[in-house]
């Protein structure tokens, strides 16, 4: 018999933990930087959710262009490549271990074994995960066909297979959307979107899909049942009132193969709250600085994985800032700021980030409303800020500059809020 | 007849209606820009959209490779071509970028390689 082998241990200055969009613009810039990085994410090839993203609308900001998301996804790639970064694919991170400040432990899996990397910062972009029909209180029978939207983008888009012919689609955000445009487009019948809220989820340009290929769509309506024998054959959909409660007697059937659930995404985050990391309940993700530091020093977060972007632009430049801060935190030993500012919600702002402020950096914040506006004025009453905006809608996120001379104008914190012009 | 759209061309927005009479336009309204009257009226006239579809492919990573059609399509166009793509196949390797394949003179390109 062999003797066991050792769990062989690497070192580097910093290691990204997930390779899509935010982690490889952050092991991009990290490298451009002068670290010496480690990327690493469990699927087999690079891109994050990108790869099965097939659609155009990416990228306008970041690289002035209109492309899809697998050409996104090679652009950064081919860079990563370029600049030689060294990164593994199939390598699923099990553990973070916290040691101390500038001793950090990564425990990851891979076909060549187990191995464990000693770094001085991480940074986690390991992305969101969707929200399940069990989370949305969907009941019934557990019957195969019941699928969340990204489960049936890899199938369809990855690997080439139609997940069903008969489809209801829980959900209008974007996903939802555009999902029902690639089952249409390939020929399965789109029977349903059906969405809780009285408007649509996502983005004009996405709803028009909806017209293109006459689905269609059940406002203030939820799914509450799938029935089926071995397969889904029908969902039962009843119609909600204004405080979201079923009206009784509402209910319907609509006959069905599958069901695909696109009910939102959730930041992935259990192993940085295993460690510790403080979780803001408005994000999800966790509470951070304007390095995009996590409240466990050292740990940087970017992309979904901080909150659930809806532009890929974003997450990308969230990427390059956490790099940034890793950059700083090795070199100084940690990231010091002589006050930190706290960013607060005000009126009509469901969620934002970052949460702390030094003020020794310009920062953008990423934002949220609550509900939809029009003709509003996003103000930070402390540092007379106004910028005024003609719509606001929840499912679009807001940013917002900030120099550093504005934020050094605010006492100890300042308010963030969204008003009527 | 009276065709109602939402307006894409900026997060704005705009309810436009775009009044057509015997095949004709005859008003356009609720536009804020000339970019939004000039996208609403070729809704009208003549809805175009960009495709894409995945195509199998052997021999690559991946068992398939995504494509788009360089250019909008003629809307009413659309099911007829993914039946011509639905017939393709490619082998590796392919490119980012690559022709793959032109329909009526639409090139179809790549978006994933293999
Ligand atoms: C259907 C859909 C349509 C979209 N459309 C658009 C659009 O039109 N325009 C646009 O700009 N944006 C769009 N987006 C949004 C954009 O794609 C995302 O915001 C972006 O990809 C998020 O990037 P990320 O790097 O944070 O996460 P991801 O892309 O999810 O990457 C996270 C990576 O981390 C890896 N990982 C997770 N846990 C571990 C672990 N334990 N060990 C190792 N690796 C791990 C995962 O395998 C994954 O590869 C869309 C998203 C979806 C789902």
């Amino acid at each position: 018999m062999e003797p066991m082998p050792q769990i062989p241990i690497l070192s580097y200055d910093v290691v990204v933990i997930g390779g899509g969009p935010a982690g490889m613009a952050a092991a991009i810039k990290a490298r451009e930087l002068g670290l010496n990085v480690l990327l690493l994410d469990e699927n087999d090839y690079l891109g994050g959710i990108l790869p099965q993203c097939i659609h155009p609308g990416f990228g306008l900001h970041y690289f002035k262009e209109e492309l899809t998301g697998p050409e996104f996804a090679s652009r950064l790639a081919k860079r990563l490549v370029e600049l030689g970064v060294e990164y593994r694919t199939a390598a699923r991170v099990l553990e973070i271990k916290n040691y101390s400040d500038l001793e950090k432990v990564v425990i990851f899996t891979s076909p060549t074994g187990v191995y464990q990397v000693w770094a001085k910062a991480i940074i986690y972009a390991a992305g969101a995960r969707e929200r399940h029909a069990f989370e949305i209180g969907i009941v019934g029978d557990r019957v195969a066909g019941i699928y969340t939207a990204g489960e049936a983008q890899t199938l369809m888009d990855i690997y080439g297979v139609l997940p069903g012919k008969e489809i209801v689609i829980v959900g209008s955000g974007d996903v939802g959307l555009i999902m029902a445009r690639r089952f249409a487009l390939e020929g399965a019948k789109v029977k349903a979107v059906v969405e809780l809220m009285p408007y649509p989820g996502g983005l004009a340009r996405n709803v028009m899909i909806l017209r293109d290929f006459n689905i269609p769509l059940y406002l203030s309506h939820k799914v509450v049942e799938v029935r089926g024998k071995g397969r889904v054959q029908r969902v039962k959909v009843v119609k909600v009132d204004e405080n979201l409660n079923e009206v009784p007697g509402s209910e319907f059937w609509i006959e069905a193969d599958t069901l695909v659930i696109s009910a939102g995404l959730v930041p992935n985050v259990k192993k940085l709250k295993k460690i510790g990391v403080e979780i803001d309940p408005a994000t999800g993700g966790p509470v951070v600085n304007d390095r995009l530091e996590t409240t466990v020093p050292g740990i940087f977060v970017a992309g979904n994985a901080l909150l659930i972007n809806d532009l890929v632009d974003y997450v990308a430049e969230q990427g390059e800032l956490a790099a940034e801060g890793a950059k700083e935190f090795i070199e100084n030993g940690g990231i010091e700021s002589k006050k930190w500012v706290k960013v607060k919600k005000g009126q009509n702002v469901r969620l934002i980030a970052p949460h702390y402020l030094s003020g020794d950096h310009d920062v953008y914040l990423y934002l949220r409303v609550a509900r939809p506006m029009e003709n509003v004025e996003l103000r930070i009453p402390g540092i007379g800020k106004k910028l005024r905006l003609p719509v606001v809608k929840p499912a679009e996120m807001i940013r917002l500059k900030l120099r550093a001379k504005e934020i050094q104008k605010a006492s100890e914190k300042l308010t963030v809020e969204v008003v009527r012009a | 007849m009276i065709y109602r759209f939402t307006c894409i061309v900026c997060p704005l927005g705009c309810s436009i209606e775009v009044e057509v009479e015997n095949g004709e336009v005859k008003e356009v309204r609720g536009y804020k820009c000339p970019r939004g009257m000039e996208w609403a009226v070729q809704e009208v006239i003549s809805p175009k959209r960009v495709v894409m579809t995945v195509i199998p492919v052997e021999g690559g990573a991946l068992p398939t490779v995504s494509v788009k059609t360089a250019e909008p399509v003629p809307k009413e166009k659309i099911p007829e071509l993914m039946r011509f793509l639905a017939k393709l196949k490619l082998k590796a390797p392919v490119n980012v970028g690559q022709v793959v394949a032109e329909w009526e003179g639409i090139k179809i390109v790549a978006t994933r390689g293999a």
